[in-house]
């Protein structure tokens, strides 16, 4: 039996009622964190959803592997071999720059930096609303990964984190219009701010007067200010600069490098942590990497002259490389300490 | 709460919402991402003209906060437009129901429209706007689709004899 709609005036009041706690919770959400915990529920209770719907790309892949062929898998795994050969070898090479960065960074007393922890994720196959650029990791509270870190793929950077679950985290990109990554140009250190406009190709840098020095072709990488991103890593290419002299500021356009719409493997890497500047006298603090004996003479060879009072044995091409050169600052007296 | 109506089969009605959730997010391919209709709320509307008195405001509201965090949207965005639109939807259900499909369909479009027109304003309040007339497509197809809706649905709550 069909009863003719009894609920008149009680359904405008519910009306009412239900709009005014949806303009309470967005005003809420906008603007304040409170809302982070609600948020976080419904999305563990989404959470089987959203895995339902991945697992076809899952199940997929994972299929795709066990009939491949023998023959497919030994072809693919010496490429990799072969590919992961030349990754070391690049590695040694960058340890050494890295070591002598920071040598020399020690030698202006500045604070170095130490190494990046990183984190690899997988992308879940779930769209968002094409409007918003964010996407959904595989990794979660539990792993680790807080809101704002940084997210990078093979290829530059990728965005960071926006919200984090137990078992999955949301991360927003860099092309989304709400997103700014603070970058400098690597030929020259020009910096700015890169915001995106919306589309998958394209990001921006406002606010660039006409006279800087910016051309196309430009490589753009973090500058590391503001401490969410590590810096160094490639961000974008410029692709467009209309420097109209009409105009205060030049419109620069850039192309993101990382595979924004492609990649599905994607590291979290944890900002450095700056250490604190090595005390002006005690000249013996030990470094976490060892440094290759061949990379450390060049560099200390020309730090050493100045500082020429300590005894000769304190010559550093001859001891274990764990030893940084005396800083210039050092009183002349301290005798340097050879590990 | 009307206590003389019957109630069954509410599973159906739940099972139906489930699928129209997964639709959400299921990944397609990039050109069309922009087109995907907004299945919640057209599996919604056909239940509140249907059943009016078990769903109502209350349960477009909640799934409008699933879909919000679903979409990774403010949460309420969707919870209001759902509301109004459901709330709309059952002032008028009685003359809806009278209508043929077809006719139908042009209401379902001003339903769908209304409630993307409602994000639309919120999205431009919190500096996010929209600028692409792409974006009134999913109406359009959603409109285009209802027929289809209807008929799947009807055949659902037919099947399981929910009231």
């Amino acid at each position: 039996m069909k009863l003719l709609f009894t609920q008149g005036p009680s359904i405008t009041a519910r009306l009412v009622v239900f709009v005014l706690a949806s303009v309470v919770l967005m005003t809420v959400d906008h603007r304040q964190q409170t809302l982070d915990t609600v948020r976080t529920g419904l999305s563990v209770l989404m959470y089987p959803l959203q895995f339902l719907i991945d697992l076809p790309s899952t199940a997929g892949g994972w299929l795709q592997e066990s009939v491949s062929t023998r023959r497919n898998l030994q072809e693919e795994n010496a490429r990799l071999r072969a590919q992961y050969l030349l990754q070391q070898a690049r590695l040694q090479k960058l340890d050494a720059l890295e070591a002598e960065n920071r040598r020399l960074r020690e030698l202006l007393d500045s604070s170095f930096k130490a190494g990046d922890r990183v984190l690899i994720a997988e992308l879940m196959s779930v769209d968002f609303d094409p409007y918003r650029h964010q996407v959904l990791l595989n990794k979660g509270e539990r792993d680790g990964v807080f809101v704002g870190q940084p997210l990078l793929d093979a290829y530059g950077v990728m965005g960071q984190i926006a919200q984090v679950t137990p078992f999955t985290a949301t991360a927003i990109l860099i092309t989304d219009p709400a997103h700014a990554i603070p970058v400098q140009v690597n030929r020259n250190g020009v910096r700015g701010i890169l915001v995106g406009t919306g589309s998958l190709a394209e990001v921006s840098l406002p606010n660039i007067t006409n006279s800087a020095d910016i051309r196309v072709g430009d490589l753009l990488v973090t500058s590391g200010l503001g401490g969410r991103f590590p810096p160094g890593y490639p961000v974008a290419q410029v692709t467009s600069v209309s420097g109209d002299s009409g105009h205060a500021f030049a419109e620069i356009g850039a192309r993101p490098l990382s595979h924004l719409d492609r990649s599905r493997e994607v590291l979290l890497v944890w900002p450095p942590t700056p250490s604190e500047p090595p005390a002006p006298v005690t000249t013996d603090e030990p470094l976490p990497e060892p440094e290759p004996g061949a990379a450390s003479a060049p560099a200390s060879a020309p730090a050493s002259t100045p500082a020429t009072t300590p005894p000769p044995a304190a010559a550093p091409e001859t001891s274990p490389p764990t030893a940084p050169a005396a800083p210039i600052t050092a009183p002349p007296a301290i005798p340097e300490d050879e590990e | 709460m009307n206590t003389l109506a019957q109630r069954h089969g509410g599973g159906a009605i739940y099972i139906t919402l489930l699928l129209a959730l997964l639709l959400v997010n299921l990944p397609l391919p990039e050109g069309l991402r922009a087109l995907r209709p907004d299945w919640v709320l057209m599996v919604l509307i056909y239940w509140a003209m249907a059943l009016p008195h078990r769903v109502g405001v209350g349960i477009a509201w909640l799934l409008g906060l699933f879909t919000d965090v679903l979409t990774g949207m403010l949460l309420g965005q969707h919870a209001l437009a759902y509301s109004v639109v459901i709330f709309l939807t059952l002032k008028l259900h009685q003359r809806l129901r009278l209508h043929p499909l077809w006719q139908q369909s042009l209401s379902i479009l001003t339903l769908l429209a209304l409630s993307q027109l409602l994000l639309l304003w919120i999205n431009g309040m919190i500096g996010r706007p929209v600028h692409s007339w792409l974006y009134w497509l999913p109406s359009l197809l959603g409109a285009l689709l209802w027929p289809l809706v209807f008929l799947l649905l009807r055949g659902v709550r037919r099947t399981f004899r929910v009231l």
